[in-house]
């Protein structure tokens, strides 16, 4: 009894003892905080991932891939059973993206992936990151009459317009050619020599008609090869007539926004091509050996998946063109290749398990299967490996706060010792007056703990209002979305980690409060009555 | 630890809350006490072989010059240390050699104590000091069984010795001689057969030192409570009924006070009557 009434006693009174345990406080605020952060920061990064691979990618070693996608997916059902909700057919290739930005060829190198619209979306989150809105309920690659968004999310006016998006689609790309025959018109009319300024005019193709064979690169351009000097001539010869591009596209393709866009310093998003834009892509053929063929295809629309790896690297496109182009369709069955197919688990299947079962059905020479967190796995380990690490050197600032309450503690033990002997010379043992301290350095604990927790939830909850402040304050940037890629610094709290963070502090509180209270215990009730 | 010290109080039931028969026989006896401190390498020798005695109901005062051992007797007979030889009795029972929790539990219920400093606890108020051995004895459960008639009786107490109109002051608001009378108190709130004080009055002027004796001395006389004082102050002394007489650790004289005796009327508390205790 005289135990809890003294620790109430000395907490209500003894305030050195909580100034000890502000750092304990400190510690374990800064803790959950972090650990909230970085688990946002750590799942944002997940789902992006995650989003645009499916749970499992199932492929060929070889660029030609195999053939007979739908006799492979029935093998791989046969070898994961109801574990798979969803299969895709997908052929990726390296490849050579190019475009024109005010007269100059851009090339940046990228992959090049072919998706069957219809299925890909069941496999993983491709759809969501597009920018048009219909796209995402139902990708096509036709190009859209407009429509695409310019806000980014739907919240929050600090984040950066895409007014550049407002007219693409068609209207833009009318306009465009519309200008580009005013100008041309103008260059013969003062006689100068016709040079082709853009790909509008400069890539025509007919798009309609079958492409030839992939082995006949007679109508392949190449790009650094001089450009011709009448694009509408450039037809395919058996084609025999030539394309509006007011009113007829080619190909649909998407690229990411990496590829295509910039953030400025103002946070508002410049756009080197837009959806309505024609760009050319030089990729491998499927024979062997693999011969460049470029293509031109109607930018439809952009993905953004926030990872800038996929933003800036991926380039999607129907995959029954691109397997028509690389010539990847057996000419008398019809039935194409693919080099990969994009697997999509049941709820609650295990990953590793029908990744295992699949390595074990189908030889390892000529495919490899690899779940998304394989593909991404030195990224998600660093990731673990920091937090980790972050966690440990945070908890050692709590332990540094118990040595605090154990130097404190003496003290108070010191201050206290007369006390101690009053107390033992009334009766009570030496196992309650360790209990006294015993206890309330477990109240100190909890209350400090206590304190921290609601320290650290309360900034975790308002991370974004208190980043807002200090960017007011200070008028720096804390947080650049343009390196980021979003706009609110994500957090999860998890409450088994905070109750692991308030568990080892109170537990380093008591851990401090026992030497002090051994010595207290054994304090002889004469000397600590002499003690003044 | 609660539970232990009611099993041990069972054992040792040598108090009740009827006041304790009055007998001739002593009710605390120190044989051949010795007691010797080292510091490095000398070694001082205390007390060479000291015996006390004290029958029910007396009041006895120990005197003598500073470093005659006196206060070391009473930390003995207190069972605050330990003797290097002879042995403490309390109640013909032997004490100086019981097991700790068991000599702890001797101090709560068997022994009052009031020390020349009046060692208070700074954060509690009087009332709850008055209560600090019932709280050190009892667990939660029986404490929230007992609070009610304790503080009553801790409020009794206090109204007795003067203090009604201080029972939720700190002690650094108190005098020192409340101060002492709430330390007295403190010390007959388990109902001790037994009152141990040192130098009662050593830090308190002429009056309020007389008071406290006033007050000693009526605990002897109209309740019966054995009481062993320690002073270096003869005439203080002079109130006990008996007085011995220290000097270099050993009993120099016995004088019994003319015109005092050891008796004592059966009542000790003067409290309406629990039942149960």
């Amino acid at each position: 009894m005289y135990k809890l009434l003294l620790c109430w006693r000395y907490l209500r009174t003894r305030w050195i003892a909580l100034a000890s345990v502000v750092s304990v406080t400190l510690g374990v605020a800064t803790m959950i905080v972090v650990n909230a952060v970085m688990a946002g920061f750590s799942h944002e990064m997940q789902t992006r991932i995650h989003g645009i691979l499916s749970d499992i990618v199932f492929e060929s070693h070889s660029l030609s891939g195999f053939q007979d996608p739908d006799w492979h997916m029935e093998e791989i059902r046969r070898a994961a059973g109801d574990n798979i909700a969803g299969m895709t057919p997908t052929v990726a290739v390296p490849a050579m993206l190019s475009f024109q930005v005010r007269g100059q060829w851009i090339t940046r190198q990228v992959m090049f992936i072919g998706i069957d619209a219809d299925t890909h979306a069941s496999v993983s989150d491709f759809g969501e990151y597009l920018q048009h809105p219909a796209n995402r309920q139902q990708l096509s690659f036709d190009l859209r009459e407009g429509g695409y968004d310019t806000q980014l999310d739907s919240d929050a006016e600090s984040e950066p317009l895409r007014p550049a998006l407002e007219n693409a689609g068609w209207p833009y790309r009318r306009e465009r050619v519309e200008q580009e025959k005013l100008w041309r018109q103008q260059q013969q009319a003062a006689g100068g020599p016709v040079r082709p300024l853009d790909q509008h005019v400069d890539a025509v193709l007919a798009a309609t008609e079958d492409p030839a064979p992939p082995s006949d690169t007679t109508n392949s351009t190449d790009l650094d090869a001089a450009a011709p000097i009448d694009p509408f001539r450039q037809a395919r010869p058996d084609e025999g007539r030539t394309m509006d591009p007011a009113t007829e596209q080619f190909a649909g393709i998407v690229p990411g926004i990496g590829l295509a866009s910039f953030r400025d310093r103002s946070g508002v998003d410049r756009f080197l091509i837009l959806p309505g834009d024609d760009v050319k892509v030089t990729f491998p053929t499927a024979g062997t050996p693999p011969k460049a063929v470029s293509n031109t295809f109607t930018v439809v629309d952009f993905y953004e998946s926030k990872m800038s790896e996929y933003d800036s690297n991926f380039v999607f496109v129907p995959l029954e063109e691109l397997q028509r182009m690389r010539g990847m369709i057996e000419p008398e069955t019809g039935i194409g290749s693919v080099n990969s197919i994009q697997i999509k688990l049941a709820e609650g299947a295990n990953l590793d398990e029908v990744r295992d079962a699949l390595r074990k059905a189908f030889p390892p020479e000529l495919y490899a299967v690899s779940t998304w967190r394989d593909k991404q796995g030195p990224l998600l380990s660093a990731v673990d490996m920091e937090m980790a690490v972050l966690n440990i050197l945070l908890f050692l600032i709590v332990a540094v706060a118990g040595f605090g309450i154990l130097a404190i503690f003496f003290m108070i033990v010191v201050e206290k010792t007369r006390d101690i002997g009053i107390l033992k010379a009334i009766g009570a043992g030496s196992s309650g007056i360790a209990g006294i301290f015993l206890g309330y350095g477990l109240a100190l604990g909890i209350v400090g703990g206590g304190v921290g927790m609601a320290l650290g939830l309360t900034i975790t909850w308002n991370i974004n209002n208190i980043r807002q402040a200090v960017e007011w304050w200070t008028g720096q940037r804390v947080f650049d979305p343009s390196i980021y890629y979003f706009f609110n610094i994500p957090t999860i709290i998890n409450p088994f980690t905070v109750s692991w963070i308030i568990a080892g502090a109170v537990g380093i509180a008591v851990a401090a409060s026992v030497l002090p209270a051994f010595r207290a215990a054994r304090l002889h009730p004469v000397e600590a009555l002499r003690h003044e | 630890m609660s539970s232990e010290f009611d099993t041990a109080a069972a054992q040792l039931r040598l108090h009740d809350a009827t006041p304790a028969p009055v007998t001739s026989s002593p009710v605390l006896r120190g044989i051949g006490l010795r007691k010797k401190y080292r510091s490095g390498t000398s070694t001082l020798e205390v007390l060479r072989g000291v015996d006390v005695e004290l029958a029910a109901g007396e009041f006895v005062a120990i005197v003598g010059q500073s470093g005659s051992g006196k206060t070391t007797l009473l930390h003995l007979l207190g069972l605050l240390d330990a003797p290097d030889g002879g042995e403490v009795h309390l109640a013909g029972t032997r004490i100086d050699t019981l097991s700790s929790s068991k000599q702890d539990l001797i101090r709560n219920t068997q022994i009052g104590m009031v020390f020349q400093s009046y060692h208070l606890l700074p954060e509690l108020d009087a009332v709850e000091n008055v209560l600090a051995p019932l709280y050190v004895r009892y667990g939660m459960l029986e404490w929230l069984r007992r609070r009610h008639d304790a503080r009553q009786e801790a409020v009794a107490l206090l109204e007795r010795f003067g203090l009604g109109a201080r029972l939720s002051h700190r002690p650094r608001q108190l005098s020192g001689g409340e101060m002492q009378r709430v330390a007295i108190a403190r010390a007959l709130i388990a109902r001790p057969q037994l009152l141990l004080a040192d130098e009662p009055t050593g830090n308190l002027d002429a009056a309020s030192g007389a008071g406290i004796l006033e007050t000693l001395t009526e605990l002897n006389q109209s309740d019966g409570l054995s009481i062993v004082m320690v002073t270096h102050d003869t005439a203080i002394a002079a109130r006990a009924g008996r007085v011995i007489k220290l000097a270099d650790g050993c009993v120099e004289q016995q004088l019994t006070t003319p015109g005092r005796s050891a008796h004592a009327p059966p009542d000790f508390h003067e409290r309406p009557a629990r039942a149960g205790g």
